[in-house]
């Protein structure tokens, strides 16, 4: 497990220490450099680094063409159960809470996919609770194989998997994985799971791993913003991304950068924004230009949790895929209810003005970029 | 004009549809490049690919289509490419693209020679995108390539012609055309490109990204013809040292 490995060597209130006393100096050495390093990371995200927030911008903007031209990729997620059995103090879907517990069968995702196809996607991240024994891999081989030949990229986010089990479903389809591990401070992390599977740390910090070693074409990591320090969360995120793509070559990162937002029976959210522990979305674009000058290959990926105004404002500046019209609740596209959000999007403009905003911006919406998959390569 | 395996091409320029930001400025960059292939991605292209817009607008300019493998990692998922493009545009020729590296996207030259090997057999026309090594493209002739496309640079990276010594052998030794595929950024690097002799040049990013795509391919189109004419009107040889008109060995015509 050397990713894990290696971020388990760092000392994160060191990381506080240093992103607390980079200067202005440290952050127009790392706006020169060609070549950054971690601490130039920490440079660009550190308070120091607030008044060089539009030369960010322009740097940001210019990678991101180069590299990925002037087009957005569009997703959807889908969520397919809200069955949980972890106790996870910031999220709509933990076991405690009185909501009812739903998991979609086979032609309810069916007819989510036929919603989602109707809405323009092919690109679709499927998402549970965790629960392993009710939705685990006999779940997800059935599920996968029904609506594997209806998408054309096929992501999951759900809880982490042994690397057979990856192994297993790339032979069904699954393109990409998404493990975000919350926060990369132990103790904080264990505040906030206090029950069930999710609380064993290691196991979720060694995913990338075990999705590095199982071939996986796309590796998606993050922070939840919000749970511990965000700048020292953030640092951890970017190395992450970098071991990545040192250790396991063949698979593309993806990043993403969601802030904690309120929730049924949450406290969490309301807790950290009166704690000031939440960046503001003024600190969330620097993070993610800082993220685009540290990684000009990594994908970066933004969500419905943010407003339609900051979306279409940051969109140019580093980003490279983003959800729109997203319904975080099982069935939510096929027959739409209030009652079980996993969390309260945003952004909720239905996908065709989304689409306007990308176009406005001078970029070109993706909708499809692999192949349709074939079972038997021969 | 260009010829790959028997057909003639109007233009030594081809260009690519990927990075503009939408499919008009697309269209009007690929007109203006009087390009007469085009490639394109296949997994861009949308599952009923009469509906693809970027397809439709290129049919109406009337190009011949490239379709390429971009995003296949091994040869058996470049050859399922191959095989989609060849149902959805009934095209035989393909670009074979094979980058397992994530992050440069340069070519695996194993599975890029397999791959080469299995499409030729099942009757298509194969440009393979390579790195910029003369053995390897040696070896991509003898299976029976129509043309090899080594790179220039790193592909987007418009860094021009870093691997020149080795394109000049490339040319030197090949027998089937040479196009040069990736990492031009400038239209001077296209010409000097075409002046040392390759037969075309392939260019996206650096007309896609440019602040004016459409005058930007009309610039590429006119140093492609300059620096091919030049190619054909045999550049002088160039030395480090000056040559004197008045040679020291003279003496040996009075001496006689």
């Amino acid at each position: 497990m050397k990713v894990a490995n290696a971020l388990l060597q760092q000392d994160l209130s060191h990381l506080s220490l240093s992103i607390n006393s980079k200067n202005a100096h440290d952050v127009e050495h790392a706006l020169k450099s060609t070549a950054l390093t971690l601490d130039d990371f920490m440079a660009l995200i550190s308070p120091a680094a607030k008044p060089y927030l539009e030369d960010m911008a322009q740097r940001a903007f210019a990678l991101t063409r180069h590299r990925f031209g002037n087009t957005m990729q569009l997703f959807v997620p889908l969520y397919l159960s809200n069955l949980c059995a972890n106790e996870c103090t910031y999220c709509g879907f933990t076991m405690s809470n009185k909501i009812k517990r739903t998991t979609l069968s086979t032609p309810q995702v069916l007819s989510e996919i036929a919603a989602i196809n109707a809405m323009g996607f092919s690109q679709v991240l499927l998402v549970t609770g965790e629960h392993e024994s009710k939705v685990g891999m006999a779940y997800f081989e059935k599920t996968l194989a029904a609506i594997r030949d209806k998408v054309s990229y096929l992501m999951m986010e759900v809880q982490p998997l042994k690397q057979n089990e990856y192994v297993k479903l790339k032979t069904l389809g699954l393109d990409a994985v998404l493990v975000y591990q919350e926060t990369y401070c132990p103790k904080h992390y264990a505040n906030f799971h206090t029950r069930g599977k999710k609380q064993d740390f290691l196991w979720r910090l060694e995913a990338s791993d075990r999705l590095g070693q199982a071939g996986i074409d796309k590796i998606g990591i993050g922070a939840l913003l919000g749970l511990g320090d965000w700048r020292v969360d953030s640092a951890m995120t970017a190395l992450h991304g970098k071991l990545l793509q040192q250790h396991y070559w063949k698979s593309r990162v993806s990043i993403a950068f969601p802030r904690l937002r309120s929730c049924e029976g949450n406290t969490t959210g309301g807790n950290a924004l009166m704690n000031n522990k939440l960046p503001n979305e003024r600190d969330l674009l620097q993070l993610i230009c800082a993220h685009r000058i540290f990684n000009p290959y990594a994908e970066l990926s933004l969500s419905t949790r943010e407003s339609s105004a900051f979306r279409d404002g940051a969109m140019p500046l580093g980003v490279t895929s983003m959800s729109a019209a997203s319904q975080t609740q099982p069935g939510g596209y096929s027959e739409p209810t209030q009652a079980l959000n996993q969390f309260d999007i945003d952004d909720n403009r239905p996908v065709e003005a989304v689409v306007r905003a990308i176009q406005a911006q001078g970029l070109e919406p993706v909708w499809k970029d692999w192949m349709p998959f074939r079972l038997s390569l021969t | 004009m260009l010829t790959l395996a028997d057909q003639t091409f109007s233009s030594r320029l081809l260009t690519g549809t990927g990075k503009f930001s939408n499919v008009a400025t697309m269209r009007q960059a690929v007109e203006a490049s009087q390009s007469a292939i085009v490639t394109l991605a296949m997994k861009r292209v949308a599952a009923e690919s009469q509906q693809d817009s970027t397809l439709k607008a290129l049919k109406a300019l009337g190009v011949t289509l490239l379709p390429n493998t971009s995003g296949a990692k091994t040869a058996e998922e470049a050859v399922f490419a191959a095989e989609l493009a060849y149902e959805a545009i009934g095209s035989h020729w393909i670009k074979l693209e094979i980058h397992p590296d994530q992050r440069y996207l340069l070519p695996d030259p194993i599975e890029t020679l397999k791959a080469a090997s299995m499409l030729v057999k099942k009757g298509f026309k194969v440009l393979p995108y390579c790195g910029a090594d003369p053995v390897l493209c040696k070896r991509l002739e003898d299976v029976g390539c129509a043309a090899v496309m080594p790179l220039g640079a790193p592909i987007g990276s418009n860094q021009g012609l870093q691997t020149k010594p080795f394109l000049e052998i490339i040319v030197e030794q090949a027998r089937i055309p040479v196009i040069v595929d990736a990492g031009i950024g400038k239209p001077s690097e296209a010409m000097a490109a075409m002046e040392l002799g390759v037969d075309a040049v392939l260019v996206n990013t650096a007309i896609a990204t440019a602040r004016n795509p459409v005058a930007m391919a009309q610039a590429f189109a006119s140093a492609v013809e300059t620096g091919r004419q030049a190619f054909e009107a045999g550049l002088g040889a160039t030395h480090r040292t000056a040559h004197a008109s008045s040679p020291l060995t003279a003496f040996l015509e009075s001496t006689t």
